[in-house]
């Protein structure tokens, strides 16, 4: 199929439907008409209808829109990427990064950092991790890229801070070791938030 | 009818009127305060939200939050000002709404118990002055309030003001003359300019209000209204899409404050006239009369945050189209058919 049509950008000489929007009243006689039958019509009391319907729904039905945030806060998607985590293995409680750097070398605003060396027993462990967070975009990559599933972007999205440089150490990021049965794991792109059910809604077949 | 009034009334002293002065200060400040709260609430139910919520339960305290906002907040007067009359604006608009009401019948008559040391015994009566011309002298000062914005736009050496001035002028002078002749019917159908013979009139119940025999005053009389209390279809004085805040732009702490219980006592006079000239008043005689009253001029003060919520602002030009060739011919058209009925 040829592109010709689409790219001809000239109105009027394409197969256009104008909608019908009526006629000006050209004569004053016109124009009185369309002025009583407005004033007759009652369109202002559609108007006054709609916003008492929707006082009704909210103190009625309590269908308001307002999240009072400090104090309520709306479920994040799983797909959210937030402050990083990193997580540990649930068998032994280790941290699960091994140390190899591909977050390093992926992350395109390089606020990465990472030093390793060997342990006593010929293991790799970190010795150094920060991000930072003044430069960290949250593009996702460096959880994408992790084999270990170590470091996933977590659920605290509060992350304003004085300083434009904000360092975040691997031990804060690392899930505490009491908390380990309370670990979540990162559903990652593509997940369903948690309230999805709640947010689908019957596709209307008619307008 | 009137002289049994007067005479099963107490002597109306001096102090009596006093007091009700003070009274109707205080209480229409705290209620055009507390107004704020209530617009504030209304129009936030009407777009789904809560509105002020954190200050006290429900948000309540947020009057007193405010108030201590516009007190404390420093009064700026602008370099090229002119100062007297900057400082003096707002203090007309607040003033003359307050006189107004002084016209006006609002709270019952009371006398004060005898055990009160210095007052006791003293009668308060309903309306501070019990003018024979009321409707005249509420609508002239009415009128008289326009100087505020008027003053305060001129004075302030901004354009936006200058914006607001002008509009001041061409939208309130229009309005009052449609305010003016909408209520003319109704005066000529009662006979009098009093507040309280207008009340006796329609004291036969729903059947004898006003506003059945005269639809098309009473719907005048309410856009009239609108426009002159500066409220939304027609608040193009001080429109912040348009003008910045139109003549309040320089206004800050409590002279901006005294613009606006000013409009907050001039939507209550307004709610209050429309109740007694169309809506029937009181009932003198029986005991929840005043409970009535409120009623109404509470449905009359719920209208105009309703229809801020509900409707678009107008044009000046449609403003000044609806007023001199719309509104001024249908009321001059109802006068005139209205006399054609009373002569016939």
């Amino acid at each position: 199929m040829s592109l010709e049509q689409f790219k001809n950008r000239n109105v009027g000489t394409q197969n256009y439907t104008k909608v019908d929007v009526g006629s000006k009243p050209e004569t004053a006689m016109e124009k009185f008409a369309q002025v009583a039958k407005r004033t007759v019509k009652g369109e202002l009391f559609v108007g006054l209808w709609v916003t008492l319907r929707e006082m009704i729904n909210t103190l009625v039905k309590g269908q308001r829109h307002t999240v009072k945030y400090p104090f309520e806060k709306m479920p994040i998607s799983p797909r959210y990427r937030a402050i990083h985590d990193m997580l540990r293995l649930l068998e032994s409680g280790d941290y699960r990064c091994i140390g190899c750097g591909l977050c390093e070398k992926i992350c395109i605003s390089n606020c990465i950092s990472m030093d390793t060396r060997y342990d006593e027993n010929q293991r790799k462990e970190v010795s150094e991790y920060t991000i930072n967070f003044g430069r960290c975009i949250f593009c996702g990559y460096c959880a994408e890229v992790c084999p270990e599933l170590a470091i996933v972007h977590g659920p605290r999205y509060e992350n304003a801070s004085e300083q434009r440089a904000g360092f975040s150490l691997f031990e804060d990021m690392l899930t505490p070791i009491d908390k380990l049965n309370l670990q979540q794991e990162y559903d990652g792109f593509g997940a369903v938030s948690p309230n999805a059910d709640e947010n689908i809604k019957q596709t209307p077949l008619a307008y | 009818m009137e002289t049994t009034l007067v005479e099963n009334l107490p002597e109306v002293t001096a102090l009596g009127v006093i007091i009700k002065a003070v009274i109707i200060l205080a209480v229409i400040s705290a209620i055009a305060g507390f107004g704020t709260f209530i617009e504030r609430k209304v129009l936030a139910f009407m777009q789904r939200r809560l509105g002020p919520m954190h200050v006290g339960p429900y948000g309540l305290l947020q009057i007193a939050a405010d108030g201590i906002k516009l007190f404390t907040k420093e009064d700026i007067i602008p370099q090229n000002a002119n100062k007297l009359i900057f400082m003096i604006a707002p203090i007309i608009t607040a003033a003359t709404a307050f006189i107004a009401l002084s016209a006006v019948p609002v709270f019952p008559d009371f006398t004060i118990p005898a055990f009160i040391p210095l007052l006791g015994g003293t009668f308060v009566p309903s309306i501070a002055s019990d003018l024979n011309i009321g409707i005249l002298f509420v609508l002239g000062m009415m009128a008289a309030g326009l100087y505020g914005p008027l003053l305060a736009g001129m004075s302030q050496a901004n354009k936006w003001g200058i914006i607001g001035a002008a509009r001041t002028a061409v939208q309130f002078l229009s309005y009052e003359v449609v305010t003016g002749l909408s209520i003319l019917a109704p005066i000529m159908l009662v006979g009098s300019l009093s507040f309280v013979d207008f009340n006796e009139a329609q004291a036969g119940g729903i059947g004898s209000w006003l506003i059945w025999q005269q639809p098309v005053a009473f719907v005048l009389f309410l856009i009239a209204g609108f426009a002159e209390t500066n409220r939304t279809p027609f608040d193009l004085l001080e429109h912040e899409a348009e003008v910045v805040s139109g003549y309040a732009t320089e206004y800050s702490g409590m002279r901006w404050g005294m613009f606006f219980i000013g409009e907050y006592a001039n939507m209550i006079t307004v709610a209050i006239i429309a109740s007694i000239v169309f809506l029937g008043g009181f009932d003198a005689a029986g005991a929840f009369g005043w409970l009535f009253i409120i009623l109404k001029i509470a449905f009359f003060f719920f209208l105009m945050l309703w229809v801020r919520a509900s409707w678009p602002h107008i044009r000046p030009d449609q403003l000044m189209w609806l007023c001199w060739k719309v509104l001024m011919p249908i009321a001059m058209i109802n006068i005139l058919i209205t006399a054609i009925v009373i002569m016939v």
